[in-house]
């Protein structure tokens, strides 16, 4: 590409830290840059995100006595909840779908998307990857109607497709079913952020790898994956996170049959929502607030290892 | 562990034969097209009923095209008083909240990726913890109370910060990953040229960060588009809704799930976001090499 044939690439060293020089920009500079998000995040954000979890400590409910004085009750929620079976049957139902749907599906999928479409052009791949992106793009309220149409047990496209096999999949495979559409409905997210982070691996080195006879799962292993590590661990993260959180299923599903699909959000929904027991939910969502934040400690250790 | 086998046997060419070559090459082809005609296939057979149900007279769960095609869905869709404005309120708040996010994040991503602050990956990581607990439904009361106060009840003002508040952190995290990827030497050339703080960012932070907007741009439209309990909890005049709100109306009304409204709704709700993509795809791309051209 370069027109100086001499000149050579310069080795796949790891980038230096950022912190490196941090003259490039001032501290008055840099305070000005961070504050309005800073204050965005802090009013909309963390103060509701406290109230929160202070609610998990009252007997706070919509309705009665509690709703006009709250009660500071302690930990009295937190010891309700885990003596629940509902909710460690929740809590598992929650792992497998973000096991599944996110790390598996989602990550796996996009990322085999993005290697796919890294030196691929045309049509069939535009198509391929409109497709995608139309499946995330798509609002939520849609796509539940898409999946209930698409698994329906007598006319469902998917039954269709098997020669009318007239499986109910809503009833006999809930969470696989689940799993199957969250990793349809979020692929495209995994597809972008990989797509963009190939692009910043300089296709010198792919191309030197490439001249001293490099494989391509080789040029993966060594050069593109130690390169992109921290846009993986970022991008693993925010899918976790998403999905643990997500509350779509409920609109497929709504939890069941028979709690097979109840995650953790649509736990926190019908007790604090439905149930009114709105102090009870803020404490299941704090325990789901440790639980991120373990996830996070484990992927922030990942990422020190090995810078 | 085979010591003697070289003075045996030849040792075994280091290329393989011409054949060998092609046998490989037309298995790797195979399980490439297999690959992409399965995923092909994976996510566009979810989309057929939107594409049929929309244009037959009496729509059901099955995805078949109709026998007679018909437009007649739409215009009864003109007749609902909420219908059509409600895509248009989707848009004013989308487009608010983008604007939003990007002019907060992107500075920030700079700094941050830029100047040591102690714990700075901490606070990031807490963050962005809160605010994948903050947008679902426990804080539902909190927000409530909070935006009351401020007296911003049933305005998009109050829709659009709450909104931005929550997905600001996440992009801040993905764009400080494109621009923790930017050499410094770039800054620094500029630097000695006299540039300032803001021209850095302007001129050379975000054209390179440009996949890295795009790609958040992109993701908060489709957040806030099909957001329904934020609009939901903090909007009161039906005619202020936004369509992920509105679209739930054709549940309720009559008790039963009119498919024909919701088809039909639902594509016109769902095609302004893929055009969208479409547009910003074309015009940013995310083919993007990592450098400064010339």
């Amino acid at each position: 590409m370069s027109p100086r044939a001499a000149e050579l690439p310069s080795p796949p060293v790891a980038s230096t830290p950022p912190e490196a020089s941090a003259a490039a920009l001032s501290t008055r500079g840099a305070v000005a840059f961070v504050s309005p998000a800073l204050l965005l995040i802090g009013v909309f954000l963390v103060f509701p995100a406290l109230w929160t979890l202070y609610l998990g400590i009252t007997d706070y409910r919509l309705t009665g006595l509690q709703a006009a004085n709250p009660q500071v009750i302690g930990l009295d929620n937190f010891t309700s909840a885990l003596g629940d079976p509902a909710f460690a049957n929740s809590l598992w139902v929650t792992v497998l779908y973000v096991l599944g749907s996110a790390v598996v599906g989602q990550m796996g999928l996009g990322f085999a998307l993005a290697w796919v479409f890294r030196r691929w052009r045309g049509p069939a791949r535009s198509a391929l990857e409109v497709l995608v992106i139309t499946a995330w793009i798509i609002p939520s309220s849609v796509v539940a109607f898409l999946w209930i149409a698409f698994l329906d047990t007598h006319h469902g496209t998917l039954n269709v497709a098997l020669g009318n096999a007239d499986i109910p999949w809503l009833f006999s495979w809930p969470l696989l079913s689940i799993i199957v559409f969250n990793t349809w409905r979020g692929t495209a997210f995994s597809m972008l952020l990989f797509g963009g982070a190939l692009n910043t691996v300089p296709p010198s080195y792919l191309e030197t790898a490439r001249l001293a006879g490099a494989s391509s799962w080789q040029q993966l292993r060594d050069i593109v994956l130690p390169s992109i590590r921290g846009h993986i661990l970022t991008n693993l993260l925010l899918i976790s996170l998403w999905t643990f959180n997500d509350f779509s299923p409920y609109l497929i599903t709504a939890g069941g049959p028979n709690f097979a699909t109840d995650t953790l959000p649509i736990y926190i929904f019908r007790n604090a929502l439905v149930n009114f027991q709105l102090g009870y939910g803020a404490a299941i969502s704090a325990i789901l607030l440790l639980i991120n934040l373990g996830i996070a400690l484990i992927y922030l250790r990942l990422l020190r290892a090995r810078t | 562990m085979d010591r003697d086998r070289p003075t045996l046997m030849p040792a075994p060419t280091p290329e393989p034969s011409e054949s060998a070559l092609l046998v490989r090459r037309f298995l790797s082809r195979i399980g490439f097209y297999l690959f992409v005609v399965i995923v092909g296939a994976f996510f566009a057979l979810p989309m057929l009923w939107l594409v049929f149900a929309p244009f037959d007279a009496h729509p059901t769960l099955a995805a078949t095209p109709p026998s007679s095609p018909t437009l007649a869905n739409f215009p009864d869709l003109l007749k609902d008083p909420y219908a059509l404005p409600s895509l248009a309120n989707s848009v004013v708040l989308a487009a608010a909240t983008m604007v939003l996010v990007v002019a907060a994040a992107a500075p920030a991503a700079y700094a941050l990726s830029r100047v040591r602050i102690p714990g700075r990956d901490l606070l990031l990581y807490v963050l962005l913890l809160f605010s994948s607990v903050v947008t679902g439904t426990a804080a539902m009361v909190p927000l409530f109370l909070l935006v009351f106060d401020l007296g911003l009840i049933n305005t998009y003002v109050g829709v659009v910060l709450v909104l931005a508040g929550g997905l600001i952190p996440a992009g801040i995290f993905i764009l400080k990953d494109f621009v923790d990827s930017m050499p410094k030497s770039y800054e620094e050339s500029a630097r000695v040229f006299g540039a300032g703080s803001f021209q850095i960012l302007r001129d050379i932070v975000l054209p390179y960060a440009r996949p890295g907007l795009a790609v958040i741009a992109v993701w908060v439209v489709v957040n806030v588009w099909s957001n329904f309990l934020i609009p939901f909890i903090l909007l009161r005049d039906p005619g202020m809704l936004p369509a992920a709100v509105v679209v739930y109306n054709f549940y309720t009304e009559g008790g039963q799930a009119n498919l024909r409204l919701i088809s039909s709704f639902g594509l016109l709700y769902s095609i302004p976001v893929v055009l969208m993509y479409l547009f910003v795809n074309r015009r940013y791309g995310f083919r993007f090499y990592g450098g400064i051209k010339g």
